[in-house]
């Protein structure tokens, strides 16, 4: 799909496609840029933006390279694969984020992410004079390891019913917001509810996966692609269920071992 | 060789945190592709959809409850 199509959007797959893009985005360019804060505060700017850069264009070259190749790959071994790997990814989130929510897990916290990353680099030795090698390596790293995340996520909801670009235009859109929000606070963005947006990207992931696989194995879904809708729904009642299950079940057994 | 093992172990934790879900939902994955392949008509039935997504929200439950009993 081109940029000028975007006038003719399937809008029931390409909302869910953005909409999971966009959040799931949100999530990695958060934790990214706590690293990032921490990397410019304890070490300098230069080292930190360097490091994000270097990630920056290794990303675009990884996605130049290989991104033509998709087009190549048959559209129902495309759905198969990407659509398995998107359900485990999917289901990890959406595991976690349950447990997260029914107190069994502890929260994710950006602000404690934030003190423990400065606390280790202001530890580490850095070089007097010129680049400092660890600072530029811990935030080229986590650039990396965030971005991966982020060009897995949108090739998974995009490549698959030829949504890539608006999936791309959605992840674009989270990484201005988050640096923006970077640039506006200098702080961790700890007040971005991360469980709840883990949560609605783990239940977005997990149908699209399960979708696409469907798609891939021949499979006829009720409504086309609108059935996408009613996976969406019915992962957010089994993950509502799931919480108020664990938290029975947690419970007792917490008040056994009191 | 120590960068190598951590980004192996990086993008193994990408999709698989509860070992036996990952194997469990790749089982039913793999199932589900073997009978709508093989067993005629399987595919094109509207309940085969709804049956594979059942099961793996069966799975994700369980591997929830699971979790919670062990902690």
């Amino acid at each position: 799909m081109a940029f000028s199509d975007l006038s003719a959007l399937n809008w029931a797959h390409a909302g869910p496609s953005m909409a999971a893009a966009f959040l799931a985005s949100t999530v990695e360019f958060v934790e990214a840029l706590t690293v990032v804060l921490a990397v410019g505060t304890v070490r300098g700017w230069r080292h930190a933006l360097a490091g994000t850069g270097l990630a920056l264009v290794l990303l675009a070259v990884l996605v130049a390279v290989f991104g033509p190749a998709l087009a190549k790959v048959p559209l129902d071994l495309l759905q198969l694969v990407i659509g398995s790997l998107l359900l485990l990814f999917g289901l990890r989130w959406l595991r976690k984020a349950i447990l997260r929510s029914a107190g069994i897990i502890a929260l994710h916290d950006e602000t404690a992410a934030f003190e423990a990353e400065t606390a280790v680099l202001s530890g580490t030795k850095r070089a007097a004079h010129g680049w400092d090698v660890g600072a530029i390596a811990t935030a080229f790293q986590i650039t990396m390891i965030e971005g991966i995340e982020v060009v897995f996520i949108v090739i998974a909801v995009g490549a698959g019913g030829g949504m890539l670009v608006p999936a791309s235009i959605a992840a674009l859109a989270a990484l201005v917001m988050v640096v923006a929000l970077g640039l506006i606070v200098h702080r961790p963005l700890s007040r971005i509810p991360e469980n709840l947006l883990k949560f609605a990207v783990g239940i977005l992931l997990s149908a699209f996966g399960t979708f696409w696989v469907g798609e891939g194995a021949g499979m006829a879904w009720p409504g086309d692609d609108w059935s996408l809708a009613a996976l969406i729904a019915a992962f957010l009642c089994a993950a509502l269920a799931a919480v108020r299950l664990a938290r029975a079940v947690a419970s007792p057994a917490a008040a056994i071992r009191a | 060789m120590n960068w190598f093992t951590a980004s192996a172990r990086e993008l193994w934790g990408l999709f698989v945190d509860d070992g036996l879900l990952a194997v469990l939902a790749l089982g039913w994955v793999t199932a589900a592709v073997v009978i709508a392949r093989m067993v005629p008509g399987a595919a094109a039935s509207s309940w085969a959809g709804g049956v594979f997504a059942a099961g793996l929200l069966v799975l994700l439950v369980a591997s929830v409850v699971r979790a919670a009993r062990k902690r």
